[in-house]
């Protein structure tokens, strides 16, 4: 039962309809979710006691690095699914990912360096977080620029995906090096925030925004890949009757 | 037929000896064209003149950037080898042959690599004590130097073969190629670095040496898979 | 004994195979006809494995060749588009590491396939020395030498002179008559037995 779902879900026109289905389901919830984790975090949370009023930054990076990981790992099961059983919409799922995972990573590591400058004095330190972001956006960059130097899609696909699965595997050794690398030099990162030390006030607003960011990453993602499952399978009959039925 | 013999390529001996006789082969012919591995060598050399050109040529001041010079010096002209991997199997067919031979590929691509890395690696690694000694580094460091850059270039070696795979017969290859291996050797350059850095100051780098090893290790069990998967794409 | 059912394939956004079938028992050979971009050699590649198909299956002696690709390939013998030599070593290097690499071979059996190619032994050239139908026919020669019981064929008498395509004919012929079988994309006369010869044209 569950195979012939599985199955059914690899067909793009049912995929298409699905998708279509999903993503007000998802929008929405993220639209509100993210209104009330800014709400609370810029409004409602107290000032912290070291760093002032700075630290409220940390509502939009912490989210925004944490879905730049979880998006990799996202791209690279949609990539390996789409090689091992070579199931098309799975490719269109992990090329929609690249470019919304690379944007999160960019908006983590703008965000991280306005949350430095306060403390450092500098906009940029090499702080262990703030360089596995960067490497993780080389990574995507990558990622991206081997899919558009592919002329056919079938090929790019795969090389993509073999790509992202040898990045997904690299992922914890690149940070763990930097982690290690950064002790060697420098003091432990100001940037780290040990939940269990966070008041509720402020965890609440923290947990809110990651959630809403998930749930916005999913409907960009599905928008996206509805995108691209139709211009790979231009020229089917289905996307006529698609067309017609105006969704 | 005549002189028709083991017919039973998928055993495992049939495999080592094949993948044997494709190294005799690679190494011959490096041996015809010995210019075009003696490149990447020069290469190595001129990054790494270039740092004392563009910064301060004090001896002292020189051995703090000396393991940064001779890692970028040694990344750099690895990218430059990798071009020397695949691109002229890919070319004349010889690639495809091996892909339908009934070989395990994973395992010809590997024999491959270790010839790619016995003629570029290595000669960089006994190069390498002349660029360090320039850059200020101890001769009693020498002997740690080259064993860092020796476990590293294998690690080098094997990643860079993924990108090679997967950039095989792509217009502006070389740069892409770059763009996909620079990120994924990161580890390999920071574990590299320091162990260099702790033998130049002749302290000792155990830690980060095993580390270096583990990655080495690691490329090695992994790569060839990865290798053969990319190069059957880029063959399709 | 090579069989191939309802084979669907897409390049880009185009259609190339669309449903090709056809059944080939042991002694016969195809032949695939069409206008250039037809799709000849991507038809040769998508049964040897070296492309996927989309839909459909390659079947030999019964069983489906992606079950087993390896054991498959051990038995197939593939010419593609170019010579597949190494221009910097000579013929019998050539054959020694390419063909050797698959059987055990001895001297004497690559100077006397040579032979039978039309190369006198030992010729000191590189290949790349060599014109393009003397390649070709080195080419020929490590088929000969592979021995395998399937032929997949690209095109195998490009640049070949006339006494070229009549070894090419007679090659085939015995390699048929062994019972093997072979899938040849030429649009020249293969010159053997029609019996054994059947025909897909694509378009």
């Amino acid at each position: 039962m569950a195979w012939i779902w599985f199955h059914k879900l690899g067909s793009p026109p049912h995929f298409y309809r699905l998708a279509g289905g999903m993503v007000p389901w998802f929008a929405w919830p993220a639209l509100l979710l993210c209104v009330a984790g800014l709400v609370g975090g810029l409004v409602l949370a107290p000032a912290d006691y070291q760093q002032g009023e700075g630290f409220r930054i940390l509502y939009v990076h912490a989210p925004a690095a944490w879905l730049s990981v979880m998006i990799y790992s996202a791209m690279a099961i949609y990539a390996a699914v789409g090689l091992i059983w070579r199931i098309n919409v799975a490719h269109a799922l992990a090329a929609s990912c690249a470019g919304i995972g690379a944007s999160f990573t960019f908006v983590a590591l703008v965000t991280g360096s306005l949350w430095g400058r306060p403390m450092w004095g500098t906009y940029w330190e090499w702080d262990p977080r703030l360089t596995s972001e960067l490497v993780l956006l080389f990574l995507y960059l990558g990622y991206m620029g081997l899919r558009g130097a592919i002329d056919d899609t079938a090929r790019a696909d795969r090389a993509s995906a073999v790509l992202a699965v040898v990045g997904a595997v690299n992922v914890p050794i690149i940070h763990y090096s930097v982690t290690w690398w950064n002790s060697l030099h420098q003091a432990p990162s100001v940037m780290k925030f040990g939940k269990p030390t966070m008041p509720a006030t402020m965890l609440w607003p923290l947990l809110t925004m990651l959630l809403g960011f998930t749930l916005y990453f999913v409907a960009i993602m599905l928008v996206r890949a509805r995108g691209e499952v139709l211009r790979r399978e231009r020229g089917a009959r289905w996307i006529g009757e698609a067309a017609g039925e105006g969704s | 037929m005549n002189g028709v013999g083991d017919a039973a390529s998928g055993t495992g001996v049939a495999a080592l000896r094949a993948g044997w006789l494709l190294m005799r082969r690679d190494l011959r012919l490096a041996l015809r064209r010995p210019g075009e591995w003696l490149q990447p060598l020069v290469f190595f050399l001129v990054i790494t003149t270039l740092f004392p050109l563009a910064g301060n040529a004090e001896m002292s001041r020189l051995r703090d950037i000396a393991p940064a010079a001779l890692w970028v010096g040694a990344l750099l002209s690895s990218l430059l080898a990798l071009e020397l991997l695949f691109r002229e199997d890919g070319q004349d067919g010889t690639l495809e042959q091996l892909a339908v031979s009934g070989l395990p590929l994973a395992w010809m691509l590997l024999a491959k690599t270790c010839v790619h890395w016995l003629l570029t690696g290595v000669p960089l690694v006994l190069v390498a004590p002349l660029a360090a000694t320039a850059l200020g580094a101890p001769v009693a460091a020498i002997p740690g130097v080259l064993a860092v850059l020796l476990v590293g270039s294998v690690a080098l070696s094997l990643i860079g073969a993924v990108g090679a795979g997967l950039t095989l017969g792509l217009r502006r290859g070389g740069v892409l190629l770059a763009l996909l291996v620079l990120p994924l050797a990161v580890p390999v350059l920071i574990f590299g670095a320091s162990a260099t850095a702790r033998a130049i100051a002749l302290e000792p780098f155990t830690a980060p040496m095993y580390l270096l090893a583990a990655i080495a290790v690691l490329s090695a069990t992994l790569a060839p898979l990865a290798v053969a998967a990319a190069v059957r794409i880029s063959l399709e | 004994m090579l069989q191939a059912i309802n084979l669907h394939l897409w390049r880009g956004d185009q259609p190339v195979l669309r449903g090709v079938s056809f059944q080939l028992a042991a002694g016969h050979c195809l032949q695939v006809l069409g206008i250039n971009g037809a799709g000849k050699s991507t038809l040769l590649r998508a049964l040897s494995g070296l492309l996927p198909v989309e839909e459909g299956s390659v079947l030999w002696r019964g069983t489906d060749t992606r079950l087993d690709r390896h054991a498959f390939h051990a038995q197939l013998a593939w010419m593609g588009h170019g010579a597949a030599l190494k221009g910097d070593l000579t013929a019998r290097e050539n054959l020694r590491y390419s063909a050797g690499l698959r059987r055990a071979l001895s001297a004497a059996a690559i100077d006397a396939a040579l032979g039978r190619v039309g190369i006198a032994a030992p010729d000191p050239r590189l290949a790349r020395q060599m014109s393009a139908g003397q390649q070709r026919r080195v080419a020929l020669a490590r088929v000969l030498l592979l021995a395998c019981p399937v032929w997949m064929l690209d095109e195998p008498t490009a640049n070949l002179d006339a006494a070229g395509q009549a070894f090419f004919a007679l090659m085939l012929t015995e390699h048929l008559e062994r019972g093997g079988v072979a899938v040849v994309a030429t649009h020249q006369a293969l010159g053997i037995d029609a019996r054994n010869l059947q025909s897909l044209e694509l378009t």
